[in-house]
């Protein structure tokens, strides 16, 4: 069923107004290396808000990863190797979405051929599709982890929370320090692990302390981590990605 | 003040003593979060800011572009100006010269201005190797230095510490064992040490912010009033600057004047803008020595990429922004350059086998870029210095890990059997939802946080069953 929708007005030049359908659009879909193995249900909500919205998604299989892991602990060649990959595999894509901040701005950065088609599922919906009201309905308190490559390199504005705002019964509440980095950062987690989980733990004391009961991000290798220490320390606050709460109807 | 017992100690390891000190935690926590704000709203004042950066950066591009016609335009300057100008390849001749300096004048203590090269170079201990007493007149690098401590911030060398370590300190070796942890009484107390040494002192030595090559113009920025002492009051002054630190016109002064101190206290305004060109008969130093440190700089401008790091201007907003740096504080950084410019400066300056594990000291969250007033695009240099670690390391279980890993990335048949295999190897550590302890090196996951286990069906797999 499609979503309630604001209807735009067009003028077209006469006294008639018609109002204007939202175009039905092809998507090719990159999961990312985490999304198709640890956490698929988040790929599976992104479908499902796209299809929703009335567009067709593909998901050409052949996509892997985008080499971020690799580019990021200085195995540059191999990364810019697997970006290529995926570039080439969405060579014929006109839009391309992924719910993934971190893995589009790898591929933004390395592979210009993907800029201005490549989109982060947030920017795709309000940016790019101009929606920002999906008909979601999630009453829960739900605290916004802006992640790192969300805020400074795929720069997403203020997408995700525009969407968050329009989801029916969801409380979004304050979170200190939300701008602070979450510390996974690839494998510093594991080289920096001490480091890694000081981070963390600060980061799950500001969540807890804000009351929420769930906490949505735009990377699911962050939420990884946050909710790996949530589990560690008991908290009994849920991650989920933007698209789940999107998803929910 | 020598950093040098540290240097090489491996970052996750020394970090991982400095977590375990819930005190300086605590210091670095509240202290680091205090500047950031003050910064915040400083930097918010000025519509230009982002021009000023662009300005900045493009200002120092072009003084490194042309560092060899730069450099003699300034030595000629200060020739001109009655200045000495000495060129020092590494830190063992740029102390040298200043021994030299002192032995020559019959000078057996000084009195010095704060100054990140003096440390890097180790000139305090060079000097007392030689006989000669260097006395740090900033508060905090006093602090350091009657303590046998080194400093952890750029800015703030003692962050560290709090007033009531300092209060103890003080009662222990310069004031009355009854002063208090008030901080007129700690400054009273630096004060009445410290005039005795101005006014006695006849060699000072300081740094420089900045070194202008148009003019031959030194410009040391403080807050405390003790640099101005020590650049007027004692007769021979010598001023040591890496070679990076010149500006090529006296007018960039108003770019960087405007960038610093917003970046680096949150003031509009350093209290002290000292400048000083030459020595003028009857007023101030009568006899000013410039000396011109390499020291591993040229080796760093020989890097098309790593080079940007010596547009750095020392103001320190990038440590303050680190979420590494704010928890693990200086020292684990073995140098006397932290945080995030210290992790690519260090490597450049000393070669990344001296230094290996600091381009990965950053979780890559790009708050350091954000702030840098000169725009120095950190995680790009780490990103570059990590590839020149894992080259130089040669053959190790992580680089093996990483090739397997792209074989099985290059195609999804790999990739989907790996997923197979993976989902039947992490049974036997499920408990319940989670995955809570594997071997190594995954260890180093689950000794703190829990692992979500790989789906039972993968997102592809999912697809086809669905289509």
């Amino acid at each position: 069923m499609p979503p309630p929708r604001t209807p735009t007005l067009d003028c077209g030049g006469t006294a008639s107004f018609r109002l204007r359908r939202p175009q039905r659009v092809r998507i090719a879909l990159f999961i990312t290396c985490i999304g198709d193995a640890v956490r698929p249900e988040v790929g599976r909500a992104t479908v499902a808000v796209l299809e929703r919205l009335g567009h067709e998604v593909s998901f050409p299989a052949e996509q892997t990863c985008c080499g971020q892991m690799h580019i990021n602990s200085g195995h540059r060649t191999e990364g810019e190797r697997l970006a290529e990959r995926v570039a080439e595999i969405f060579a014929d894509a006109e839009l391309i979405v992924s719910p993934s901040s971190s893995c589009v701005g790898t591929l933004r950065e390395r592979c210009p051929q993907l800029r201005g088609r490549l989109y982060e599922l947030s920017e795709l919906l309000v940016e790019r599709l101009g929606v920002s009201e999906l008909g979601a309905v999630f009453p829960h308190r739900v605290a916004y982890h802006p992640t790192c490559h969300s805020l400074r390199v795929t720069q997403v504005g203020d997408a995700p929370l525009r969407l968050l705002r329009a989801v029916g019964g969801l409380e979004l509440v304050e979170l200190a320090r939300a701008g602070e980095c979450c510390g996974f950062g690839g494998t510093f987690a594991l080289k920096n692990a001490e480091t890694s989980t000081a981070m963390v733990a600060d980061k799950c004391a500001a969540i807890v302390a804000s009351g929420a009961s769930v906490v949505t991000a735009l990377d699911s290798s962050c939420l990884l981590q946050i909710g790996g220490r949530l589990a560690r320390e008991r908290a009994g606050v849920r991650t989920l990605h933007l698209a789940e709460i999107l998803a929910h109807a | 003040m020598s950093a040098a017992d540290h240097s090489e100690r491996p970052f996750p390891q020394a970090a991982r003593e400095a977590l375990a000190d819930g005190l300086l935690r605590a210091n670095m926590r509240t202290a680091t979060d205090t500047i950031r704000e003050k910064r915040g709203r400083a930097v918010a004042e000025l519509a230009d800011w982002e021009d000023l950066r662009e300005a900045a950066r493009t200002i120092k591009a072009d003084l490194l572009a042309n560092l060899d016609r730069y450099l003699l335009q300034f030595e000629e300057s200060v020739t001109a100006a009655g200045g000495h100008v000495h060129w020092a390849s590494d830190a063992a001749s740029a102390n040298e010269i200043v021994l030299g300096l002192a032995r020559s004048h019959g000078v057996e203590e000084l009195v010095k201005v704060k100054s990140l090269t003096t440390d890097e170079i180790g000139l305090n201990d060079a000097l007392a190797a030689g006989g000669v007493n260097a006395i740090e007149t900033d508060f905090a690098e006093l602090i350091l230095q009657l303590d046998g401590d080194w400093p952890s911030h750029i800015l703030v060398p003692a962050i560290h510490r709090n007033r009531a370590e300092i209060r103890d300190l003080f009662a222990r070796t310069i004031a009355s064992p009854s002063i208090t942890d008030d901080p007129r009484e700690l400054a009273e107390a630096a004060r009445i040490y410290l005039r005795k040494r101005f006014l006695q002192a006849r060699m000072a030595v300081s740094g420089a912010n900045f070194g202008v090559a148009e003019t031959g113009t030194l410009c040391v920025v403080e807050s405390e009033g003790n640099g101005r002492m020590c650049t007027t009051l004692p007769p021979l002054l010598v001023s040591i600057l890496g070679i990076e630190k010149l500006l090529p016109r006296f007018s960039d002064l108003e770019v960087f004047l405007q960038l610093l101190p917003r970046s680096s206290t949150g003031e509009r305004m350093n209290p002290y803008t000292s400048l000083w060109t030459g020595v003028a008969p009857g007023d101030g130093p009568q006899e000013l020595h410039v000396i011109l440190l390499d020291a591993g700089r040229t080796r760093v401008l020989a890097d098309e990429v790593g080079r940007e790091a010596l547009h750095c201007i020392r103001c320190s907003a990038c440590l303050n922004v680190c979420p590494v740096y704010s928890r693990t504080g200086g020292h684990a950084y073995g140098s006397v350059y932290p945080g995030p410019i210290g992790a690519i400066l260090t490597p450049q300056l000393r070669g990344i086998e001296h230094a290996p594990t600091l381009p990965f000291a950053s979780s890559l969250c790009g708050a350091c870029y954000e702030v840098c007033p000169v725009k120095i695009d950190i995680p790009k240099i780490l990103l570059h210095l990590r590839e020149q670690a894992v080259a130089t390391a040669g053959h190790t279980p992580e680089g093996l890990t990483m090739g397997a890993a792209a074989w099985i990335f290059a195609k999804p048949s790999r990739f989907a059997a790996a997923t197979r295999l993976a989902r039947l190897l992490q049974r036997p550590f499920r408990r319940g939802a989670m995955i809570r302890r594997l071997p190594r090196p995954l260890a180093a996951w689950t000794r703190t946080r829990d692992l979500e286990p790989l789906a039972p069906q993968s997102f592809r797999e999912w697809w086809r069953r669905r289509a």
